[in-house]
């Protein structure tokens, strides 16, 4: 035991611990893998859980979101497999490349590995930190963001999914990185996936989490993106989780010179969700742009936690969050765009927006402007309210029922943000996952 | 034969405000009516009362339509009934497409009267004929509803709408407002387009210049919430020459 564990005190923490004693031996890697996630387990030690005093989870509680620390998921055996072909019907639609993860596993068995394009790689995490790849240990802790979550998965990362796209290759098809729940008792699986795609390479990335289980689950996934000069890359999340889990999501994405990058993410399962992504343009002439779509009802939590991090001049960034809040439940926004002392010429602009359709839902939102540079137009802005029922008066008037009016009205307000997706069938996508949390409302 | 609408001692209040004391106005069936008066003297409350605007308190009174207490319906049962509000400021919807707007209105009230739902082309076909008469580039229908619409724009989709459901009571809310006289005239042919036995009219405005063009049956008067005179089509001139300063005094 090291020292620094005196700090952990609550039995979710404690347990932690002693899961980490108890797994390190067997997680996959080498001597240096060993040694990286015993330092990132100390790091997490020195703070544990994030509580309310913990600025960056200030509305996301883990201390007292996270009462237990579940036991690391069993490998699937063949009926959890079997379940996991059920998966993802909400990009059935998207003739995606499906790459499968059950229970915190890569599956190859599962996953469509044939006719690669040339040059293509797509591999295990668990493969990758036991042969000691040397890209793939290069990035393990490397990141310039202290995060205790992060640093959990750093340490207990036991696979996902390594992704290279060659240089100038487009890929058509998109490449779905599926990752299902089917767990018949509580777990807890930490994945990390890389994707790197070369110089001028095209990719659209598709990540899915869902749960086909009724079981409480804690899932903590990462994934490292890095995006060439010249790449384009559209990222597109889907949190789909059972009511049961806890979701900690964790974007490091750092992009080059005139490449552009475009993320949405939703969210509509889940009890405790967090999707943090920390962007670095590190590249001059980048154009990024995040948006995302939460709809929440019941007592769920989503979380969005954005730095976007401008360390390079003459780039533009947009992002644009929506929420849609039922019930008793809560959204979070926080972003933060920082602007370095070379980063001249950078524009950049944020908008969160809430929309809260009961009086007992809350949304809470902090946008930050963090300045170095003195030739920079940024701007962030955020709303929060309730339907307006001028304008559902107006869709009645036409003789619009009053429940489909508000229908209407919210597939209005989401549809800015999932407008925003490239690609029509997954576009669509979106729209059907709004409308059938929509229907579900009813 | 019974009247399309009936209002008798209406009595509505906003935020606990008296507007209007006491209205009576009958419209029958192929009557084109025209409620003119000062500001403030409740004309666009009487709209809204009547379409079932939230925050409108009726608090005494009675509307009767074809037969049915319109009062004691939703804004949307009154829409399927057959009344339609022409709003002064139509309101602009981000992310609905005119389109997809027209095609819930319609759908809705055919679902409501146990009618078949019109389908996809069925009903462009229909809309583009409408928009054709109106004046109407059908590009605008793609875009969101009223959403970057000129004055004019929005005041002719109102009159596709109208056109388009079909009702048996049209209420006009100052169509004039924000009009240029090109626009209007594309208006007022439509809306006359839409003058039958079978269908009534109240047009409120507070200029004559409309009237020139959606000649009415009727013209009253109203002043601090009540119908204070009634006329035929000359009244509005005369209103045009001397002014509403009479009928504030009378009202004060």
């Amino acid at each position: 035991m090291n020292a620094e564990i005196h700090h952990l005190k609550t039995n979710a923490e404690l347990a932690l611990a002693e899961a980490f004693e108890v797994a390190k031996a067997a997680l996959p890697g080498d001597a240096t893998v060993a040694a990286e996630r015993t330092a990132a387990f100390e790091r997490f030690a020195l703070v544990g859980l994030p509580h309310r005093r913990f600025e960056s989870w200030k509305y996301t509680d883990l201390r007292s979101l996270m009462r237990e620390a579940y036991p690391l998921a069993l490998p699937p055996d063949a009926a959890a497999k079997q379940r996991a072909k059920t998966a993802s019907r909400l990009f059935a639609a998207v003739a995606g490349r499906r790459v499968v993860v059950v229970d915190g596993a890569f599956c190859s068995d599962l996953s469509d590995l044939s006719d690669l394009e040339p040059g293509l790689f797509i591999g295990s995490m668990a493969d990758a930190l036991a042969t000691s790849d040397s890209l793939v240990a290069s990035h393990l802790s490397k990141v310039g963001v202290n995060d205790p979550l992060f640093a959990l998965n750093t340490a207990f990362v036991g696979d996902g999914i390594v992704v290279r796209v060659p240089p100038h290759t487009i890929l058509s098809r998109p490449l779905h990185l599926v990752f299902v729940t089917t767990s018949d008792r509580p777990a807890a699986m930490y994945t990390r996936s890389l994707v790197v795609v070369g110089q001028g390479a095209g990719l659209t990335l598709i990540e899915s989490h869902e749960g086909l289980t009724e079981n409480p689950y804690q899932i903590n996934t990462a994934l490292q993106l890095v995006v060439e000069d010249e790449a384009q890359v559209e990222h597109v999340k889907a949190v789909t989780e059972a009511a049961t889990a806890l979701h900690v999501g964790s974007l490091h994405a750092a992009v080059g010179a005139r490449a552009k990058f475009d993320h949405f993410s939703l969210v509509s399962g889940g009890n405790v969700v967090r999707n943090q992504a920390f962007l670095r343009l590190v590249g001059a002439d980048t154009a990024v742009g995040m948006c995302g779509v939460n709809l929440l009802s019941g007592r769920q939590h989503a979380d969005t936690c954005l730095i976007i991090d401008h360390a390079a001049g003459c780039c533009e960034s947009r992002e644009l969050f929506k929420s849609v809040l039922d019930g008793q439940s809560r959204s979070v926004f926080q972003g933060r765009i920082s602007v370095g002392p070379q980063a001249q010429k950078t524009d950049a602009r944020m908008m969160t927006r809430a929309l809260l359709l009961s009086d007992e839902a809350e949304a809470y939102s902090k946008p930050e402007l963090e300045i170095f540079a003195d030739d920079v137009q940024c701007g962030h802005g955020a709303t929060s309210g309730a339907l307006d029922q001028d304008l559902k008066f107006y869709l009645m008037a036409r003789g619009v029922p009053a429940a489909e009016a508000e229908t209407l009205l919210i597939q209005a307000f989401v549809g800015e943000a999932i407008d925003a997706i490239g690609r029509e069938d997954i576009r669509a996508a979106a729209t059907d996952a709004t409308l059938a949390w929509l229907g579900q409302r009813r | 034969m019974m009247p399309l609408l009936e209002i008798r001692n209406l009595h509505a209040e906003v935020d606990g405000r008296k507007i209007l004391n006491g209205l009576d106005l009958t419209v029958n069936k192929g009557e084109v009516h025209a409620i003119m008066g000062p500001n403030g003297a409740g004309k666009s409350t009487l709209s809204y009362v009547l379409a079932g605007k939230p925050g409108y308190e009726v608090t005494a009174g009675e509307a009767i339509f074809n037969g049915i207490d319109l009062l004691g319906l939703s804004p949307d049962e009154r829409a399927v009934a057959g009344f339609f509000l022409a709003f002064q400021y139509p309101l602009e919807i981000p992310g609905v497409a005119t389109m997809n707007f027209l095609r819930s209105a319609v759908n809705a009230q055919r679902k409501a009267r146990g009618e078949q739902e019109l389908s996809s082309p069925e009903l462009l076909k229909r809309v583009r004929e409408i928009a054709k008469g109106l004046d109407i580039n059908v590009d605008m229908l793609k875009r969101p509803l009223n959403v970057g619409f000129s004055g004019g724009e929005k005041k002719r989709n109102e009159a596709l709408q109208m056109v388009l459901l079909q009702p048996s009571l049209c209420v006009l809310d100052e169509t004039d407002s924000g009009l240029d006289i090109d626009a209007l005239k594309v208006v007022a042919n439509g809306v006359n387009r839409l003058r039958s036995v079978e269908r009534g009219m109240i047009v409120i405005t507070h200029y004559q210049r409309l009237l020139d063009y959606i000649v009415p049956d009727i013209v009253h008067v109203l002043s601090a919430g009540r119908i204070v005179r009634t006329g035929g089509k000359d009244l509005a001139l005369e209103l045009e020459a001397t002014g509403y300063a009479q009928y504030q005094d009378v009202a004060a």
